[in-house]
């Protein structure tokens, strides 16, 4: 007998993420996916970033890693709630790894919460958590031929942050080509220029997501 | 990579729609795989057999197609399969497409006793 379905295999994570969503929403807080390559500077970006708005916002954090806690201790450094996931294994967090860090946070003090996804430039392109956005970073050592390599990542993201360009000058690659060819697999994009290490093109970033944030908390 | 999770999951719909049909053997389950889903066919028929081996679900055949790429334009309203992942219009130029076909991953239909 044949039994017809048409069913989305990836159904159950994303009723998950949006329920997810639904709690995130009651409290209006703005929930970021930060997903990049192993070493592009996740963790970096976050603590400049925890540092430059923590004055003007409540910030909370999700650690994604195999193994290790390091990246939540950085993170706990700067006096603020996060929560270490350690998938064991799993090369993603998926909706209900999520859902199960909620006991640990109180969302109406927040205002901003960043997911910082399992370093891995395709597997966690696929899985929602009930974020708002996703938020990729491409370091420039990667090379500008990622994006037409992983084009789901750069395809689901709304920003594309460029990190490490204090590095440009002493290697073969050009800002300028990597910016064309995520604009090629995603026309959207919104892309900054940016290095942790200088701080160059921080400024800009930090004003965008002000702005989000903001207009999360009176939508 | 993920592909163990994708299995999983598959395998919970797949026994979830044998339970409501009152099926006993599944055969076969035909699967549309979107070029643009970071799945790698192979791998996850891996990790199908590894999952179901032993299980009243082992033997059952996975028939993968992979489904291209397609996009709309917005601006021209033309159809078009999108090639080497570059999301604009070949016929205007546009980058405002809708993507139509290629992104999903999907389970079809089983074939069971």
């Amino acid at each position: 007998m044949k039994i017809s379905v048409v069913k989305n295999i990836l159904e159950a994570n994303d009723r998950i993420a949006q329920e997810n969503r639904a709690i995130f929403d009651k409290s209006n807080l703005l929930v970021i996916n930060l997903m990049s390559s192993p070493g592009a500077g996740k963790t970096s970006l976050l603590e400049k970033t925890i540092d430059a708005l923590q004055n003007d916002f409540h910030i909370g954090v999700i650690e994604g890693d195999i193994q290790s806690s390091q990246d939540a201790e950085r993170i706990a450094r700067k006096e603020i709630p996060v929560v270490q996931i350690n998938t064991g294994g799993a090369c993603h967090l998926d909706g209900n790894m999520i859902r199960d860090t909620f006991k640990e946070f109180v969302f109406d003090d927040l205002d901003l919460l960043v997911v910082e996804n399992v370093g891995n430039l395709v597997c966690p392109a696929e899985f929602k958590v009930g974020e708002d956005f996703k938020a990729m970073i491409l370091s420039v050592p990667e090379g500008e031929d990622k994006p037409a390599k992983y084009p789901l990542m750069f395809r689901e993201s709304k920003v594309l942050l460029i990190n490490k360009i204090d590095l440009a000058p002493y290697l073969d690659c050009s800002i300028e080509d990597m910016k064309k060819e995520a604009l090629k697999v995603n026309p959207h994009l919104t892309i900054f220029e940016v290095s942790c290490k200088t701080g160059e093109g921080l400024d800009a970033w930090y004003a965008w997501l002000k702005d989000s944030v903001n207009n999360r908390k009176s939508a | 990579m993920h592909e163990m999770s994708i299995a999983q999951s598959l395998i919970d719909i797949i026994k979830e729609e044998m339970t409501r049909h009152d099926a006993t053997v599944l055969r076969s389950v035909r699967l549309h795989i979107g070029q643009l889903s970071a799945i790698v066919p192979q791998s996850l028929s891996f990790c199908f057999e590894v999952i179901t081996s032993g299980t009243e679900l082992e033997g059952a055949k996975l028939i993968m197609e992979v489904i291209p790429l397609e996009g709309m334009c917005r601006e021209c309203k033309r159809a078009f399969e999108i090639k080497d992942y570059a999301f604009e219009c070949p016929f205007c130029g546009s980058p405002d497409i809708e993507t139509t076909a290629g992104q999903d991953l999907s389970i079809v239909d089983m074939e069971v006793d």
